[in-house]
């Protein structure tokens, strides 16, 4: 039996994550928490996330636990949803510009949106991410899958061959980054029917 | 390739169970919400919408325990709405699962709910409910008010000028339904979507009126709409979602459609 843990921060709705998690993968402990001693000793670290990119930094301030995400993510499998891809990155424009956690070199934008273009925002329901390396995290997934997604602002990494899915919102912007341990993806697996669920599957498998 | 159309399947839950009936009246049983949900889930459906029609408070509660159940077995968005008042319904409904919720009567009532909303929990998952019945008919200049209640008492406000006031406190997407058109099969009013769309830049889920698939494509191709809703022709059996999505995707929607 593994455990994995997902970080609460206050900041978003976990049990979404949670129950996704508890059904891909039955025999594991799933636990939530923002303490040092449970998360050092997790197998596997999800950090999910929603709101707006100042409260969020804000939140992992005020609990201390910038530095256990830093070194947690060094040497076990992480995976990041949404705003907890976002704020991997080192600052957002989101709020007039905020400083995130640095983890990923890059800055997170936000969509240009006009009548012209129709194209709305939040970016929000199913859209395609196109898978262009091979990763274990796309395990059993076609090269083109639908995710779901709800998101004003995506990651813009500056060094391109982190990034393994792309999908296309006027822009074409990046939707899954994998770096060292991390995974990072801005769609929300959690949410994405049986293709979201081989997402988290494979994440589990990941060693 | 874009962000796909929609095609949420709403379900109406009377004390824990999925109901179904004409405006109503022949109210009968459809079952259990997590079967029924497991259903369009594998037919495809985007999201599902739970309306929670429960008459007596005292069993209000009921519905959390069904969000919960669904959201353990069900693996796509859930909105819930209903009688929702207060930032603290919106919080209870989120943590047993539900990932957006849609608020009608409430917003017009306190419109700062829908901005104290938006600010603590995030514009994502507000939904705002517009139910908008035409003030004059066949003039070239047609104008809607919103009405509360499910469509029973009407507010002298503005459909177009609500909608815009909706996004500019943060609603996240806004669920527009036609008075004139909800029940009648006659499809949706599609200068309401229409005019509502022009206005704001929020993704509008259309509602009211779905008689035949032809009505789901106005609603997207004329309507503008980023999503449609519908009850009765999917729990009556008239059309699976895949058909609809089939159907749609020939006619040149762009939807999610999976063959795996």
């Amino acid at each position: 039996m593994k455990t994995i843990a997902i970080i609460d921060y206050g900041m978003s709705n976990l049990n979404s994550v949670v129950k996704a998690i508890e059904y891909v993968a039955p025999n594991d402990k799933v636990i939530i928490s923002s303490d040092q001693k449970v998360i050092d000793s997790a197998d596997k670290i999800i950090f999910p996330g929603q709101g707006a990119a100042k409260n969020c930094m804000q939140s992992i301030l005020e609990r201390n636990i910038k530095n256990l995400i830093i070194k947690n993510s060094a040497d076990r499998p992480f995976l990041g949803i949404c705003m907890g891809m976002q704020v991997l990155m080192e600052n957002s424009d989101e709020n007039n510009g905020t400083e995130c956690l640095g983890l990923i070199e890059g800055d997170v934008k936000k969509f240009s949106s006009s009548k012209k273009n129709n194209i709305k925002i939040p970016h929000m329901g199913w859209n395609k991410i196109i898978n262009r390396t091979e990763h274990p995290i796309w395990n059993k997934i076609n090269q083109e899958a639908f995710f779901y997604f709800v998101h004003s602002f995506y990651v813009n990494p500056k060094d391109k061959s982190i990034i393994i899915g792309e999908t296309k919102h006027g822009e074409i912007f990046c939707s899954v980054v994998a770096k060292d341990n991390i995974i990072a993806i801005q769609g929300h697996p959690e949410k994405s029917s049986d293709t979201g669920l081989q997402f988290l599957k494979n994440f589990i498998g990941m060693k | 390739m874009t962000v796909t159309k929609r095609i949420i399947p709403c379900l109406d839950v009377d004390n824990g169970r999925v109901v179904k009936g004409v405006k109503f009246v022949n109210i009968k049983d459809a079952g259990n919400p997590v079967e029924v949900a497991k259903r369009y889930n594998d037919q495809g459906a985007d999201e599902i919408t739970f309306l929670d029609i429960t008459a007596s408070s005292s069993n209000r509660k009921t519905i959390l325990s069904v969000v919960e159940k669904v959201a353990s077995q069900v693996f796509i968005p859930l909105t819930v709405g209903g009688g929702i008042k207060s930032l603290d319904d919106i919080r209870s409904l989120l943590n047993s699962g539900a990932d957006k919720i849609t608020i009608n009567t409430s917003a017009i009532h306190n419109p700062d709910l829908i901005s104290d909303a938006s600010e603590s929990i995030g514009n994502q998952c507000i939904v705002v409910a517009i139910d908008a019945k035409r003030k004059t008919s066949g003039s070239t200049n047609p104008s809607w008010e919103i009405y509360t209640h499910g469509g029973r008492n009407p507010t002298g406000i503005d459909a177009i000028a609500w909608a815009i006031e909706m996004e500019k406190r943060g609603a996240g997407e806004l669920l527009v339904t036609s008075m004139d058109k909800d029940g009648t099969k006659e499809g949706f009013d599609l200068e309401l979507m229409k005019s509502i769309n022009e206005n704001v830049n929020i993704p509008i889920i259309a509602s009211g009126g779905v008689g035949n698939l032809d009505d789901l494509y106005d609603g997207i191709a004329i309507g503008k709409a980023d999503a449609v809703l519908a009850a009765s022709i999917f729990h009556f059996g008239n059309y699976t979602i895949q058909e609809a999505k089939e159907y749609l995707t020939n006619k040149g929607i762009n939807m999610r459609v999976t063959n795996e």
